[in-house]
């Protein structure tokens, strides 16, 4: 859990002072009593010492800055074996990266006039109300939101045994002990609507607003604001364009035989006592099923970029993009590779449905490990999709349409589908995306492989 | 349904069975409840109730003492009649046991009045006392089933417990009193023993001594109220003698020499010197054990240790459709620890969902001993012991405009954290109302609140709660009145 460490208040009544000079640099290790900082105020220049050992992570307020408000971020310190991914969860927690006043700081006095007390601090930082993806509270205990805080997280990814479903202390033992609900940078940037902190936008922005807006006549347009949705859309996606090399991989693959095995399978499904049949398999249901049989087949593409290794998964987790009213929500089948058809089916049937009434719980829409996105029930014929990390991979598809080909040296015609194949270069290399798109297209041109 | 056939019968019916049999009600089960002696059991008979009602009078006595100090005059003297304070007191657990009653009756429970004992799976026989009750005895309420068999799919024991007796030290009900002769005395002593310095013990130490009796407290450890955070009971232990009570620690009782209206007590102290006291009567106030004995637990192989049945965290015992709760399951033997194991017991036989079983750190105790002493959660040194880094406020009477107002600055409250991550994980508390206070700090814990949650909280003044408050913050260092 990395450290913040914050501006102390070196006399009780001290709002703000400046950062006179740093006495370490990033990258630095200190133990406690290093003096790393000289702090002026307008009546003295004190030393800072540290409390806690560690690597200097991150200076986030630079030496010579002034007017920096007590108990704002200045630096933040990483524990032994922490990487600098691990700053991403502090960083955004509550008290606000670099000079900005933080809103919500509460006026700490420590005793001692040189020493942060960084376990006081932690102690008195307003610990905000965490919230699901939809903008719901997370009902929580204090103690289990200081917990999850100290121990890195995610309250959303939890769910709660305290009445009316409360995340208690109980439960964050229980999720540290099978090490779920961790806040790292992999698991947070799930899903599309998956909850995250935003953190202090550093990456290049768009035009104004008021850029914008100037382009157009005043009235000709009405203003909508962002709903969290639509916020964590843009800014996921744009992290995604803008720190995913993509590259794409187009094949076409021929429908018929899957199409007639579908109506087999179908007709041979049992009915309940009100005719209601046992499943109705789709289209995607199937496609679902051939993405992670080749995930499968081809285990070097079933993976997660990190900084420092190669995320190598051991199931195939397929996300699969649903339209919702002002956005969309990738709810993950997972190990699709073990499921049967049918069980994909009505899993599918299952989530699509609460996903459309907003009723997906966090685990069931964050991670995974690839992604489908289907617009062939719109007629796209073809169209290539942004990766959405943690995947490396995202499979676009097109319609199912008839086409001319030709077969056997012979003009022929054939229900075809394209598919687009994105993917991350910094972990799936274009032969290898291109073995995984093969695979693929056997499945789906050999539909009873998938049954065996 | 058969006349006699339930789905749930409770034994017992102390304030651990009568509630399990109210929420049994509740929840649609049909109901029966057996007891043989005193609907309330002993709680509100000769326990928890008609003890607070002794203390009361001990309380204006204690008051009216000090009438001077408050600028009243009392004329003539101040004298307890024995016989009226017991009488009220009686008076005082008659109407809750009524009270009871009237409860099983709104709630459409079965009263069955005798003694049970399990015969089978799923049956038990009622029949006569194995033993003469306690009087005075309140008549049985009106309407109640009597001897024979009835047959239930869940049985419920919850028979309580009975005072403790030490070998050559048994009380004869005459000169060795428990709690049942200490609590209707024909004339007030002129001086006591009271060995063990449990609540009990103390309570009664603390009610003579308010009414002008020599009283000396024998306990064997190193503290008075054992169990209490050893900065409290030390603090505690002052308060009582200053109120000139004799108090010794680490010392015992080895043997009771009995002479025709006195005892004399063999007191040996932890270098092995023995004193003798004289004294009027001595109380045997050395716990309680469980009531497991002629139920018919060993023909069912009903697993008992150290005198308890062996329950799990929801009340089940080995044998299936056996359950036991309250003191007959272990301590604390104490009756809000009864009722939340009856609650959770019966709960989780119905089947509500979200049912946790019991968390035995936040049960809090109330001692009425004055000085009061109320706690909950962990003791400092227990907190230590099981490897937390703390952080302790604590916060006095003496600073405290509304305590002093009331003319009662003694007294103390303390608290305990875990310094990393803030978790309340202890309250101790010495002085005047302490044991109305504490919930404040229950409720926190049961909640999970921090620190933080706490230093927002507002304390309405001028209250005793505001120590609470400031207590917190002084575990910060940040307290504002001191």
């Amino acid at each position: 859990m990395p450290i913040n460490i914050t501006m102390p208040a070196l006399s009780p009544t001290m709002e703000e002072g400046n950062l006179a000079k740093w006495m370490v640099k990033e990258g630095d290790t200190v133990s406690a009593g290093d003096v790393i900082a000289e702090i002026e105020t307008d009546k003295a220049t004190m030393e800072v010492e540290a409390v806690d050992e560690g690597t200097v992570g991150k200076i986030v307020v630079p030496e010579g800055t002034a007017n920096v408000k007590v108990n704002a971020l200045i630096a933040i310190l990483l524990e032994d074996g922490e990487d600098a991914g691990a700053m991403d969860s502090t960083a955004g927690s509550g008290t606000g990266a670099g000079p900005a006043p933080a809103a919500d700081a509460v006026p700490a006095a420590p005793a001692n006039n040189t020493v942060i007390e960084v376990g006081a601090k932690a102690a008195t930082d307003p610990m905000p109300a965490p919230k699901t993806a939809d903008g719901g509270r997370v009902f929580s205990s204090p103690l289990a939101r200081r917990l999850a805080k100290l121990n890195g997280l995610d309250l959303a990814q939890l769910s709660g045994s305290g009445p009316h479903g409360r995340i208690v202390k109980k439960d964050i033992e229980a999720a540290l002990e099978k090490g779920i609900g961790k806040a790292a940078p992999a698991a947070a940037a799930a899903a599309p609507a998956a909850a995250a902190p935003a953190p202090a936008a550093a990456a290049p922005a768009g035009p104004s607003k008021d850029q914008v807006l100037k382009l157009f006549e005043e009235g000709s347009y009405e203003l909508e604001p962002h709903d969290g949705m639509r916020k964590t859309i843009a800014k996921r996606l744009t992290e995604s364009k803008q720190t995913i090399p993509h590259f794409y991989v187009t094949v076409d693959c021929e429908l018929d035989a899957l199409m007639a095995l579908r109506a087999q399978l179908n007709g041979s499904a049992s009915k309940d006592k009100d005719g209601k049949p046992a499943f109705k398999l789709s289209v995607n249901d199937m496609i679902i099923k051939a993405v992670a049989l080749a995930l499968r087949d081809v285990p070097d593409a079933n993976v997660s970029w990190t900084d420092e290794a190669m995320v190598k998964h051991k199931h195939a987790d397929v996300g699969v993009a649903v339209s919702i009213p002002g956005g969309l929500i990738t709810p993950i089948i997972r190990q699709a590779e073990m499921k049967p058809l049918s069980v994909i089916s009505n899993e599918m049937k299952d989530m699509g449905a609460r996903a459309k009434s907003k009723k997906l719980l966090p685990h069931e829409y964050q991670g995974g490990t690839t992604a489908v996105s289907n617009m062939g029930m719109m007629g796209v014929k073809n169209f290539s999709a942004v990766v959405n990390p943690p995947h490396a991979t995202i499979l676009a598809i097109g319609a199912g349409e008839k086409r001319p080909i030709v077969k056997d040296d012979a003009l022929a015609i054939a229900t075809m589908m394209s598919v687009t194949l994105s993917t991350d270069h910094r972990c799936v290399d274009g032969a290898l995306g291109a073995e995984l798109l093969a695979a693929f297209k056997g499945y789906i041109e050999n539909p009873m492989s998938m049954l065996v | 349904m058969a006349d006699n056939a339930y789905d749930v019968i409770i034994i017992g019916s102390g304030p651990g069975g009568y509630v399990t049999a109210i929420r049994a009600a509740q929840l649609g089960l049909k109901t029966a409840i057996v007891e043989r002696e005193h609907l309330g059991g002993i709680c509100l008979n000769w326990g928890c109730i008609p003890t607070k009602a002794l203390l009361r009078s001990a309380e204006i006595m204690d008051h009216a003492n000090h009438a001077k100090s408050f600028g009243l005059t009392l004329d003539g003297t101040m004298k307890a009649d024995v016989k009226d304070v017991v009488a009220r007191s009686r008076g005082v657990s008659a109407r809750l046991n009524g009270g009871v009653g009237f409860l099983m009756k709104k709630n459409k429970i079965d009263v069955i009045w005798g003694e049970a004992k399990l015969t089978k799976p799923g049956e038990i026989v009622v029949g006569k006392p194995s033993k003469p009750a306690v009087e005075p005895q309140h008549p049985a309420p009106k309407g109640t089933k009597g001897e024979g068999i009835y047959t239930a799919k869940h049985i419920i024991v919850a028979t309580g417990a009975r005072p403790r007796a030490l070998p050559g030290i048994e009380p004869d009900g005459k000169l060795i009193w428990t709690y049942f002769e200490a609590m209707k005395p024909e004339k007030m002593p002129k001086s006591l023993v009271v060995m063990g310095s449990g609540a009990i013990g103390i309570e009664f130490a603390s009610f003579y001594r308010s009414m002008g009796v020599d009283v000396t407290v024998v306990e064997l450890m190193k503290n008075v109220m054992p169990v209490e955070d050893e900065e409290i009971s030390k603090f505690a232990r002052k308060a009582l003698e200053k109120r000139g009570l004799n108090i010794l620690t680490e010392a015992k009782v080895t043997k009771v020499d009995k002479a025709a209206n006195a005892i004399t007590a063999h007191i040996e102290d932890k270098s092995g010197k023995v004193t003798q006291i004289t004294a009027d009567h001595l109380i045997s106030a050395v716990g309680v054990q469980g009531n497991i004995e002629n139920l018919g637990l060993e023909t069912l192989g009903v697993k008992t240790d150290r005198g308890c049945i062996v329950i799990d965290g929801y009340g089940k015992t080995n044998v299936p459709g056996i359950y036991a709760i309250g003191d007959v399951a272990g301590p604390p033997m104490l009756a809000h620890k009864a009722e939340h194991e009856g609650v959770i017991c019966i709960e989780k036989i119905a089947g509500v969902p979200g049912v946790h079983p019991m968390d035995h750190r936040k049960i809090p105790g109330c001692t009425y001993c004055n000085p009061q002493v109320a706690s909950v959660g962990l003791t400092e040194a227990k907190a230590k012991e099981q490897g937390h880094d703390i952080r302790v406020g604590r916060y006095q009477f003496n600073a405290n405009g509304k305590a002093i107002a009331l003319g009662e600055d003694n007294g103390m409250i303390k608290v305990i954290f875990d310094k990393k991550t803030g978790e309340l994980l202890g309250a101790h508390m010495v002085g005047a109302e302490v044991t109305e206070l504490i919930q404040g700090f229950v409720v926190a814990m049961n909640l999970e609140t921090t620190e933080e949650d706490l230093m927002h909280t507002i304390f309405p003044h001028p209250t005793l709660s505001e120590m609470m408050k400031e207590s917190v913050l002084d575990a910060y260092g940040r307290v504002l009145n001191a």
